[in-house]
């Protein structure tokens, strides 16, 4: 008897080229020459670019049809290479950003290419996985991962506060996570998606021990995808940490939660739908409040987008809350279209200096627009895109979810999301209106004083894809729409 | 036999210890402890569940839950000596330069 075949190695194909590739990237660090180091980075990634052909060519191969592997514990499916080719993509750019930040910030180590990479290949498995043992151990190498790249400027004390912060309040979330994955085991005799579902369904209406467990499992995704009440981790971390680690976080970290967050659900929870419903409404109303509230009081940029990112998990959680095909579709949409702007935001973060050190207060972008307009054109662009303004990407993306939301007989939620929506704009418009209507301060003291913008070619390059795919998903938006709705979970 | 329920009971008390001592301790060894006392609770209710469902899938995952939790403590003491090196603290209520 052969526990594993072939055919479930070539399943995981792009999931052990990035994992050979992380580990790869560590045996060859101290045998590469100290001035030679970048090479690791592109090494880091060829190997991103072999996953995606391979994740591109099985995208082709699947769709309508899914393969499962493992013995269905690991699935090849549409969905999941949808995610997996987002993921792969981000994390390529994440790379790119890095090579140029991380010698700003005199932290230059190829172990940073690894950890990404490492990081990514938990989120491919989480994103694929059938059974609760495999998206928690994917969901693990994940988080693991990041922990170590919060704290990546270990020097800095801001950075170590992050980490700290980050690993004790994951490795709760996790632990609540478990605690709920053990009582459906218990209930159901399962840990598989599927096992559940028939689990649930022999069950009683109402069995307190499955509702417990449901709730807990909303917890514990809560925190991953920083949802009101489980976000307070989010802006200290998202603060202290390397800049383009928070990059990563808040795009790569977020989708992967989120694919496993609607599979999980969908998949195994929808016997009790109404119950996690109404849990989820409450929940993203809370998140779309308190993020847009409170990220008008911000004065530093990373945590506007902190507060910007919670925010935008509770839009995306409407596509979840209303669970159906256009909603799925509609949350791929989001955080696909999320992921350039977001990213693109950061990068222009990552550019400015102030001294020696990185310029991520808002006064900082004080008359940018006077010391570098093309820096300042494309931080509008991202920041019109995260209002959703048209024809940017932002606007299609809450488009499809709100209409996603009117769909469904959810008309109270889509006007509550909108309202916040026009609010966000206070915001986000604010940092437009300071870098283009003020004049950049000459004296020590005064806003944007000594701010400088550092352009590499590896920056300019993320910054180029980034608002070409906010502008070009913006005005041309079917092939994705297309590509999320031939995707979405087949809903039973 | 003990029923199933005791184990249960017991696993929730070990799980709930975990989480108050997580909300309410400040050294921060405290709260890796209590973290793990919180992934033991659970493995306890694996375990339990395994054994009176006659289901081998509960223990299988508690293997993988160790050895998990295993790598989680070598990031965390990794974590806190960086952070023990930069501050000279293990006090979380002092990790403040960072507020709303």
């Amino acid at each position: 008897m052969t526990i594993v075949s072939t055919a479930d190695l070539l399943a995981i194909l792009p999931e052990l080229l990035v994992m050979a590739g992380g580990c790869l990237v560590l045996v060859l660090d101290p045998l590469t020459a100290k001035d030679r180091k970048d090479w690791l980075a592109y090494f880091s990634l060829a190997v991103l670019g072999a996953a995606f052909v391979v994740g591109y060519w099985f995208m082709g191969a699947l769709t309508g049809s899914p393969r499962p592997a493992f013995s269905g514990l690991y699935v090849l499916d549409a969905y999941g290479a949808f995610w997996k080719l987002l993921l792969i993509l981000v994390s390529g750019l994440v790379i790119l950003l890095a090579k140029a930040h991380l010698k700003l910030e005199e932290i230059d180590l190829p172990e940073f290419y690894a950890f990404i990479l490492l990081s990514l290949s938990g989120m491919m498995v989480m994103v694929s996985g059938t059974d609760l043992l495999v998206i928690y151990l994917g969901l693990e190498l994940m988080s693991l991962s990041l922990y170590v790249m919060a704290g990546f400027k270990r020097y800095a004390p801001r950075s170590l506060e992050a980490a700290a912060k980050y690993f004790i309040l994951g490795s709760f979330s996790s632990g609540i996570l478990l605690y709920g994955i053990s009582l459906l085991f218990g209930r159901t005799g399962s840990t598989t998606l599927a096992g559940i579902r028939d689990g649930i369904a022999g069950l009683p209406p109402g069995d307190p021990i499955l509702l417990m467990a449901m709730g807990l499992l909303v917890v514990g995704f809560g925190f991953k995808v920083a949802a009101v009440p489980f976000h307070m981790w989010t802006p200290d971390v998202y603060e202290g940490s390397p800049t383009s680690v928070t990059a990563y976080m808040a795009v790569a970290s977020k989708a992967a939660s989120f694919a496993a967050f609607l599979r999980v659900f969908l998949e195994a929870l929808g016997g009790i739908k109404e119950s996690w419903r109404m849990l989820l409404v409450a929940v993203c109303i809370a998140t779309m409040v308190l993020g847009n509230v409170v990220a008008i009081v911000q004065t530093n940029i990373k945590r506007m987008l902190a507060y910007s990112s919670i925010a935008h998990a509770g839009y995306a959680l409407i596509g979840l809350v209303v669970a159906d095909a256009a909603g799925t579709a509609s949350v791929m949409l989001y955080l696909a279209i999320y992921a350039f702007m977001n990213l693109g935001a950061f990068a222009v973060v990552t550019m400015l200096r102030r001294g020696g050190l990185e310029g991520d207060e808002i006064d900082d972008f004080t008359g940018l627009a006077r010391r570098n307009k093309w820096a300042a054109l494309v931080m509008l662009l991202f920041m019109f895109s995260l209002a959703g303004i048209p024809p940017t990407a932002g606007f299609i993306a809450k488009f499809y979810i709100f209409m996603a939301a009117v769909g469904a007989n959810m008309t109270g939620l889509a006007v509550i999301a909108v309202v916040f929506a026009a609010i966000s704009a206070y915001f986000y418009l604010r940092v437009v209106m300071v870098m283009y209507m003020k004049e950049p301060g000459e004296t020590a003291g005064t806003p944007g004083y000594d701010v400088r913008v550092v352009a590499s070619p590896a920056a300019i390059a993320v910054l180029l894809v980034a608002a070409l795919g906010v502008l070009i998903l913006g005005v041309f938006p079917d092939p994705l729409i297309q590509a999320a709705q031939s995707a979405i979970l087949p809903l039973k | 036999m003990i029923p199933l329920s005791y184990y249960m009971i017991l696993s929730a008390i070990v799980f709930v210890t975990g989480v108050v001592g997580v909300l309410i301790r400040r050294n921060i060894i405290m709260l890796l402890l209590s973290i793990e006392l919180m992934l033991n609770a659970t493995n306890i209710n694996f375990v339990a569940f395994s054994y009176y469902l006659g289901n081998i899938a509960g223990q299988v995952f508690v293997f993988f839950a160790l050895t998990v939790a295993a790598a989680e403590v070598a990031v965390g003491l990794a974590i806190i000596i960086a952070l023990y090196r930069g501050k000279a603290t293990v006090n979380v209520a002092e990790l403040n330069l960072m507020k709303w």
